[in-house]
């Protein structure tokens, strides 16, 4: 292997120079341009970077210990809080993990509303990061109109959950409640209109000389580098990698569906920017699939008593109903012990929940795969060797979400 | 696509590191074996190039702190994948907290060298062989390791809250 990442910081550095004068710059921790709250020591010649020694932890809120004093349905919620420019795939991939572990499948219908839901905020996600590597080249337009779609989304989730970013979306076992004739106009004008203004927005940059001068060989990565790396999501497919979980693993019935898995080849800005286009297409074109193929059924499993909350009628109605609700509220579900890891498919990789329980009313011990986490370190990789402005350009496109980074 | 099964790859590791395969379950259809510490690297290494089986991608790597279980306190679980057989494989070595310490595969995947450095910052695993064993999270001062199960969420001298109605 090669030994970049496996000595001390100094001896990353290359021994290339320019000018000959060495100076230390920091990006970050609360810079512009990295989106977030991480910082990068830059040892720089001129604009040439030598080398680069990261800090992270600066918004480590220990999900992983909170996570072992709460009962099961209250760690939704915390999942927000990981990557929250897809919030409602987090969500639903520790549904699905408890899921997994008790052992129960969810209705069909449940499983395709979950599957529209997921595309939407992967598009949301996606979105996000490809206008944002437009502003970083410096083409702010295509951002704001991108971000007027983003807010028809989150719109749709207001419909559904009530709630925009930190979406607390869908219970253990499905839905708190059906999709409302509201969600669906919502929805039909998102799917009419949306398509529009993507296409213009990619007509924008995508052929752009300016824009393929300044993404083309930055920050580039080759499979076999990223596999080493452990990349996965749009940024191992950029490298030429179609490793997707929603393919090699299907979960909630994404096998039902038809749509391709872009690759790049490359491994560059360009290739990431392009790769999360054509997934935004293949998102959308499964959101339409979902919505023609809806089965009829519940939202929810009804064979779920322990874990589902009742509805609020029947609590104050029926005696069986109270007493559920009052076991889930206070976290008296029988559960059974047991290891068990699932994952999903990102907005950025491959997020697992790798869950080990006793038996207890909280899990015994829970891991997150968070694939910021693991594919950032390769960041001083990519940008060794590359200018000031591609390193921003490499960070925007990396989609380094600093709440997942940190956890 | 050829498709491994739990029984083959387990068949082949015990072929060939014998007694370092201790024991070996399928929770969720995952086959989990626990590994001797000592072979751990050796044998993650060897699946990496053992073209029968491919798995050459690490998904994860974790400890579990079991503070009952007396000289196997930690448990390190790597878990790995292989995408070209889409075939996943845990395996788990258990250490005492009182000498936690266990070969790197920093060696073996650069994407283990943060994902160490975790492990050591919450449990306290010393990697041998790690670049750049530092803490990674949480600030550098911190002098004990907090997901161990000794440290309370909460303060542990609280009268007012028990356990048995109010959780772990």
């Amino acid at each position: 292997m090669s030994d970049t990442y496996t000595k001390k910081p100094e001896s990353l550095f290359s021994n290339e120079t320019i000018d000959g004068e060495i100076s230390t710059l920091n990006l970050g921790p609360t810079h512009p341009a990295t989106h977030g709250i991480f910082q990068n020591v830059l040892t720089v010649d001129g604009e040439k970077i030598l080398g680069s020694v990261q800090t992270i932890g600066y918004i480590h809120r220990a999900f992983e210990k909170l996570a072992e004093r709460r009962p099961y349905n209250q760690i939704t919620p915390i999942t927000d809080r990981l990557n929250y420019c897809s919030s409602p795939i987090n969500n639903m991939g520790w549904e699905m993990t408890v899921e997994k572990l008790i052992g129960v499948e969810i209705p069909k219908r449940a499983q395709y509303m979950r599957v529209i839901i997921m595309e939407l905020s992967r598009i949301a996600d996606h979105l996000v990061c490809n206008s944002v590597i437009g502003v970083d080249t410096g083409a702010l337009t295509g951002f704001t109109y991108m971000f007027q779609q983003r807010e028809a989304i989150y719109d749709i989730f207001e419909e559904v959950c009530g709630a925009r970013l930190t979406t607390n979306i869908g219970r253990i076992g499905g839905f708190e409640r059906d999709f409302s004739p509201r969600f669906h106009e919502k929805l039909e004008t998102f799917l009419k209109e949306f398509p529009k203004h993507f296409e213009e927005f990619d007509s924008l940059l995508l052929r752009n000389r300016i824009f393929m001068d300044r993404t083309i060989g930055a920050g580039p990565m080759s499979a076999e580098r990223a596999l080493d790396y452990g990349f996965t999501g749009p940024n191992l497919r950029a490298t030429g990698v179609d490793y997707d979980v929603r393919v090699m693993n299907p979960y909630s019935s994404y096998q039902d569906f038809d749509f391709i898995v872009p690759v790049g080849t490359q491994g560059d800005t360009y290739d990431r920017f392009c790769v999360r286009q054509e997934e935004v297409r293949q998102s959308l074109s499964i959101i339409r699939q979902a919505l023609d193929k809806m089965p009829e059924g519940s939202y929810f499993a009804e064979n779920l008593p322990e874990f589902y909350l009742p509805r609020k009628d029947d609590v104050y109605t029926k005696m069986e109903a109270l007493i559920y609700h009052f076991k889930i509220v206070m976290g008296e579900t029988p559960i059974p012990a047991g290891e068990v890891y699932h994952s999903v498919e990102g907005g950025n990789g491959e997020v697992g929940y790798q869950l080990i329980s006793d038996g207890g009313r909280t899990p015994y011990r829970l891991q997150f795969r968070r694939p910021s986490f693991i594919y950032y370190q390769a960041y001083p990789e990519m940008i060794t060797g590359q200018t000031i402005s591609d390193a921003v350009l490499t960070m925007s496109s990396m989609n380094v979400i600093a709440g997942e980074l940190d956890a | 696509m050829t498709n491994l099964t739990n029984e083959f790859v387990l068949a082949r590791l015990q072929e060939q590191f014998g007694s370092a395969i201790i024991t070996s379950e399928t929770p969720y259809d995952l086959l989990t074996v626990e590994v001797a510490v000592d072979k751990a690297h050796e044998i993650i290494a060897w699946l990496k190039q053992d073209d029968a089986t491919k798995i050459s991608f690490l998904t994860l790597l974790g400890a579990t702190h079991y503070p009952d279980s007396q000289g196997r306190e930690l448990a390190i679980s790597y878990l790995l994948h292989s995408l070209v057989n889409n075939f996943r494989l845990r395996l788990k070595s258990f250490i005492p907290i009182a000498e936690p310490t266990i070969a790197s595969i920093t060696d073996i995947y650069v994407g283990a060298n943060w994902q160490e450095r975790e492990t050591y910052d919450f449990f306290g695993v010393q990697f041998t062989g790690h670049p750049n064993l530092t803490r990674i999270l949480n600030e550098d001062s911190m002098d004990y390791f907090p997901l161990r199960k000794e440290y309370h969420l909460e303060d542990a001298t609280r009268e007012d809250k028990d356990d048995r109605y109010f959780g772990r």
